[in-house]
C-alpha cells in the first residue's frame, strides 16, 4: 500500500534485500543511551520518504534493525535517525563514528496521515523515544501551520534528565500557535512542570474531540492507555493513529516476522488506525 | 463578586449537582490562596480539609528519610487534591506543595462527612464523583510503576 504522503523515488538497488551504503556524517548524543545519526548515501541521492516511515539499518557483521526516520527535508541528502542502545545491533549503530559506513534499505511502510489531517485539530502524543518517529510529522505540520486548526504536542518521559530533543521542545513551546505540554513519571522538587503519565495531559488540551486527529507513538502500553484516554475524551477511534513496533526481517511483507493479526507492520504499518487494531492490541499473545 | 456556591457550581467536580446540594456543600467550603512553595498539607497531618484547584499547580511529594523528596504527581486547574479525608484514620499520606501561585476551594472534611451521613443522596453524589478520580489515579500509578520508558 502506498504511504499517504508518499514522495518515493526509485530505490538505488533493484533488489530490496541488498542494502545501499551510507556514510555516517555526524553523530549527536541525545541521552546517555541515545544518539542521532546523519547518514548520507555514498553514491547518488537518498530516496524521498514520508513522515513515519522507517529504514532497515545494517551494522555490518552484527545485524539489521528497523529504525524510524526522525528528521525532515531540511536534512538535505541525508537521513536522520535517532537510535537507542537496547541490544547488539542498536548498540553497534549507536557506537558508530563519523566516517563509518552502514547499510540501509528503505524507506518502508505507511507513515502518518499528515495531509489527510489538514483542516483538523492535531494532537501529537509521544512517550520517550516515540518522539523521534513523530518529529518529521510535527515538523511538516508546523511548516504548513495554516492548514491545521489547533495543534498540541504532549510528551511524556521518565524524568527531566531523560528528555529527548529538549531544545527543540523548548523552541516549540515558545511558539504562540501550538500548545506543548511535557510530563515526567517522577521528578525532584526543582522540576516545575507536570508529573504524571502522558494520557493525563489529554483533558488539559482537548478542545473539540470531533475535530481532533491524534498521532500517538511510544511504548505499546503507553499507546494503549493513551488511545483509551483519547476515546474517553470523545475522539473517534478512526481518528487515532498509532505507530506499531514488531521485530522485522524482510521489511517488505514477505517473511511474516512482523505479523500483527491480519496485517504486517512493515507494509500495512507501522502507522495504523486504532479502530483497525484496538482488539488485537488488547490480546496478550499477539 | 461570586459567592462560594457559584464558584463551586463552576468547578467541573460539581457539575450536575442540584442547587440545594451545592448550597449544602458550600456551607463547608472556604477559599484559599497558596503562594509558590507553600504547603497545602503535610504527610501525617489530620486530613480535615480537601481541595479543589481553581488555578495553579500542586505537587504531591513523598519524602524518604535522608533523601530528597520525590514528586509523584502534579495536579492542576479543575482537579481534586486529597482523598484521605474519606477513609479512617483521616491522615494525609503525602505532602502537597503549591508549585506556583494556587487558588483553591477547601472543603471542611468533618463538616462534609457529617452532611453526607445525614443525606445519603448527597453522599452518593460525592462518591460518584470521587470514585472515577481515584480509579483514574490508580491506573495512572500502575502505568508509572511499569516504567515504560526504561529498558525492557
Ligand atoms: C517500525 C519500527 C521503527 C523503529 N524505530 C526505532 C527508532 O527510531 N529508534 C530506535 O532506537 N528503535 C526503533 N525501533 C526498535 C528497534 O528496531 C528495536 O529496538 C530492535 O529490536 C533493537 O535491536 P537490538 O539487536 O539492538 O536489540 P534486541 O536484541 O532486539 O533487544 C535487546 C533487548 O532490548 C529490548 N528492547 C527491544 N526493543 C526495545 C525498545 N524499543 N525499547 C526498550 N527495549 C527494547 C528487548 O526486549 C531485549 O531485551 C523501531 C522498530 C520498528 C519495528
Ligand atoms: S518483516 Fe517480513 S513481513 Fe514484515
Amino acid at each position: 500500500m502506498a504511504p499517504p504522503d508518499a514522495r518515493l523515488e526509485e530505490p538505488h538497488t533493484t533488489d530490496a534485500f541488498v542494502p545501499d551504503l551510507y556514510r555516517v556524517e555526524a553523530v549527536r548524543r541525545e541521552l546517555s543511551d541515545t544518539v542521532t545519526l546523519e547518514l548520507a548515501p555514498i553514491s547518488g541521492t537518498r530516496p524521498a520518504y514520508a513522515p513515519g516511515q522507517f529504514n532497515m539499518l545494517y551494522a555490518f557483521g552484527v545485524g539489521e534493525i528497523a529504525i524510524s526516520i526522525s528528521g525532515n527535508h531540511e536534512s538535505g541528502n541525508r537521513f536522520i535517525h535517532t537510535v537507542r542502545d537496547v541490544g547488539a545491533v542498536s548498540g553497534a549503530i549507536c557506537r558508530s563514528a563519523p566516517g563509518d559506513v552502514l547499510g540501509l534499505r528503505g524507506p518502508f511502510g505507511v507513515g502518518w496521515p499528515v495531509a489527510a489531517a489538514e483542516g483538523s485539530d492535531v494532537m501529537f502524543v509521544a512517550g520517550g523515544l516515540g518522539l523521534a518517529p513523530l518529529r518529521p510529522a510535527i515538523l511538516e505540520v508546523l511548516e504548513n501551520r495554516a492548514r491545521y486548526d489547533r495543534v498540541a504536542i504532549l510528551f511524556g518521559t521518565r524524568n527531566p534528565a531523560d528528555m529527548l530533543f529538549r531544545h527543540q521542545l523548548e523552541s516549540w513551546r515558545q511558539r504562540l500557535d501550538i500548545e506543548v505540554e511535557v510530563t515526567v513519571d517522577h521528578a525532584d522538587p526543582d522540576w516545575h512542570g507536570h508529573v504524571g503519565v502522558v494520557p493525563g495531559l489529554i483533558p488539559h488540551v482537548m478542545f473539540d474531540p470531533a475535530e481532533t486527529v491524534a498521532f500517538v507513538c511510544g511504548p505499546e502500553v503507553m499507546m494503549r492507555f493513551t488511545a483509551t484516554a483519547l476515546t474517553a475524551a470523545g475522539v473517534a477511534s478512526e481518528r487515532i493513529h498509532l505507530s506499531m513496533e514488531r521485530n522485522m526481517k524482510c521489511a517488505i511483507g514477505i517473511c511474516g516476522h512482523c505479523q500483527f493479526g491480519p496485517d504486517f507492520v512493515c507494509k500495512d504499518g507501522p502507522v495504523m488506525r486504532y479502530d483497525r487494531i484496538a482488539e488485537i492490541l488488547a490480546l496478550r499473545e499477539i | 463578586m461570586h459567592g462560594l456556591d457559584v464558584t463551586l457550581e463552576e468547578h467541573p467536580f460539581f457539575a450536575g449537582f442540584s442547587p440545594d446540594q451545592n448550597r449544602i456543600v458550600s456551607g463547608c467550603a472556604r477559599n484559599h490562596k497558596f503562594d509558590a512553595g507553600h504547603y497545602l498539607f503535610r504527610e501525617g497531618d489530620p486530613a480535615n480539609e480537601f481541595f479543589l484547584i481553581r488555578h495553579g499547580r500542586v505537587a504531591l511529594e513523598i519524602v524518604s528519610p535522608g533523601q530528597a523528596p520525590v514528586v509523584i504527581a502534579t495536579l492542576g486547574k479543575g482537579e481534586i487534591v486529597g482523598a484521605s479525608w474519606l477513609v479512617p484514620p483521616y491522615r494525609w499520606m503525602f505532602d502537597a506543595r503549591a508549585v506556583e501561585l494556587t487558588r483553591a476551594i477547601g472543603i471542611d472534611a468533618a463538616c462534609l462527612r457529617g452532611k453526607c451521613d445525614a443525606d445519603a443522596q448527597l453522599g452518593y453524589e460525592m462518591m460518584k464523583r470521587f470514585l472515577p478520580v481515584l480509579v483514574k489515579r490508580l491506573n495512572a500509578t500502575r502505568l508509572q510503576l511499569l516504567d515504560v520508558y526504561g529498558k525492557r
